[in-house]
């Protein structure tokens, strides 16, 4: 019927407008937090000038990169050369789309919604095809500088993404064992257990599966401890060297959407989504346990950042392939074996399932 | 857009922009595939293909570094008879299909029951279809193995000075 289809428009519309604004702005500020515990840990103070403790700060930066001047290096290829950041940007943005932010919701007037802008069955391989495709992003950029540190920059640097996108991938594959679907809003009410808390994924059944996600998406998003690419940026030179203002806000803005996709794909695969204690009576307490958990990753990566060396180059690859790959084929192994014993299936009634008594 | 992307792989003189509209044929086979009601094999497409298969592509192109003033085009004037003939060949299978060919009626329609897509496509793999399933997986892990061979600076069999040399100067 009509009415029920320009309903449904008119949502996912509202919904991708919220998402995409809430998303950003918690971006801009994420920066901004960043620059501030990076300080409080190397025993400063971050930039608290600009507004109450620095919370106008990023309006500042913003401000500073629209009216810096815009240089575009002589003999690059033109398009490619616009097209890297876009590419960047967009395959960091287009995955915010699938995550659930909060259980059902019972509005006065329009009934019952989810909070989830697009729910389809193969929403988990959704995400990992964007992030493959994100990878453009960098290695066109380090080509289309004419620039032989940005190429090379930029080919370490996409090297380094899909030998860890292979770690991603197979220590997600625990957690499909597990669940039996790829639909991140199922994922996330299987994770409901006593209290809301007992039944997520990180402590039954996958804790070597989180360890393994949260070094690859660490690696995946190009932090410390495996940012040399980036560093390079400081030595010599990196894929992002030849861009300037608009652009190369473009590209940190994707890196740091990107460490917020990513965390938020570990809150909902591993921490159990919006799942906390009381969500089922009060529905919108889902949203702020949800968004919380990915404060706290993000805070665990800004704490990485401020803590430790960075990998060379070849031991990070080692790391990569020689280690964690053929760690993450141990946990699928083990995983599979342990679903098959009796023991496991107790363990895992008792944990999952609420007992309605709170929560 | 695909046909257009699939225009512009083939019209464009510099490789990267050729490997850049490949990927986009591939991201919109994948859209035609979420349309035909068949979202796995759509993902699946976009990372096996343009998530995994063009970044090789594009790192080969990147390093090799084909760069297109090296390469004057040339014409070729012999070859357009041929090329006229085989675009009219093409041009009328096109009409062809579309005017005379009826679609077929009823594709197997207990797949798009609320099994879904992914079940039945993961129990076909490992009962109906499990042995091509393992002849493939062997066939990849002997394209990685050979890949591996012939990156170890001249083929599998080294004599004995050759290999400390190698080993010396793999572990750096």
């Amino acid at each position: 019927m009509e009415m029920e289809d320009l309903k449904q428009v008119v949502f996912l519309l509202i919904g991708i407008i919220v998402a995409f604004t809430v998303v950003m702005t918690m971006v801009a500020y994420t920066v901004l937090a960043e620059r501030r515990v990076l300080g409080f840990i190397q025993g400063r103070l971050g930039p608290n000038r600009v507004g109450y403790g620095g919370f106008l700060q990023p309006f500042a930066d913003l401000l500073k990169f629209i009216l810096k001047e815009d240089i575009v290096p002589d003999k690059s290829t033109r398009f490619v050369y616009f097209l890297a950041p876009v590419i960047a940007t967009t395959a960091a943005l287009m995955t915010i789309v699938v995550y659930p932010f909060g259980p059902e919701i019972h509005l006065p007037v329009l009934g019952t919604i989810h909070l989830v802008i697009a729910r389809f069955d193969v929403a988990l391989l959704y995400v990992l095809g964007v992030t493959s495709v994100g990878v453009y992003g960098i290695a066109l950029a380090g080509w289309s500088s004419n620039n032989k540190y940005s190429l090379m920059g930029g080919l370490r640097s996409s090297a380094q993404m899909i030998s860890y996108e292979l770690a991603l991938g197979l220590a997600l594959i625990g957690v499909i064992l597990q669940s039996g679907t790829l639909d991140l809003y199922s994922i996330v009410e299987q994770q409901a257990g006593h209290l809301g808390i007992s039944g997520w994924n990180l402590f039954w059944v996958q804790p070597l599966g989180f360890l393994i996600y949260l070094i690859a998406a660490i690696a995946e998003t190009n932090r410390v401890p495996f940012d040399l690419p980036e560093a390079e940026t400081e030595l010599v030179a990196g894929f992002h060297t030849e861009y300037s203002a608009m652009k190369f806000a473009l590209f940190f803005l994707a890196e740091y959407v990107n460490m917020f996709t990513v965390s938020m794909l570990a809150t909902t695969l591993f921490l159990g989504g919006w799942n906390g204690p009381f969500v089922h009576e009060l529905p919108w307490l889902g949203v702020f346990y949800f968004f919380g958990k990915v404060i706290l990753f993000l805070f665990l990566y800004i704490w990485l950042r401020g803590t430790l060396p960075r990998f060379r180059f070849d031991q990070l690859m080692s790391f990569g392939w020689k280690f964690l790959v053929p760690l993450a084929i141990i946990n699928i192994v083990l995983t599979a074996t342990l679903q098959w014993s009796p023991l496991f299936d107790y363990v895992s009634k008792f944990l999952k399932t609420s007992a309605g008594w709170l929560g | 857009m695909a046909i257009g992307c699939a225009i512009s792989m083939v019209a464009q003189r510099n490789p990267l922009y050729s490997a850049i509209s490949l990927i986009g044929v591939f991201i919109s086979l994948a859209c035609l595939y979420v349309t035909l009601s068949a979202p796995f094999i759509a993902a699946v497409q976009v990372i096996v293909y343009a998530g995994a298969i063009m970044v090789l592509v594009v790192f080969v192109i990147m390093l090799l570094n084909v760069d297109q003033a090296e390469r004057p085009p040339r014409r070729l004037r012999s070859l357009i008879p041929i090329a006229v003939g085989l675009a009219a060949v093409l041009f009328a299978e096109a009409v062809f299909i579309i005017f005379f060919v009826q679609a077929s009626p009823a594709t197997p329609a207990h797949n798009i029951s609320n099994v879904g897509l992914t079940a039945s496509i993961g129990t076909g793999l490992f009962t109906g279809y499990l042995l091509p399933f393992e002849i493939t997986s062997i066939l990849l892990l002997m394209a990685i193995v050979g890949a591996m061979s012939l990156a170890r600076r001249g083929g599998l069999i080294q004599p004995q000075a050759n290999r400390n040399e190698t080993e010396t100067s793999n572990q750096r």
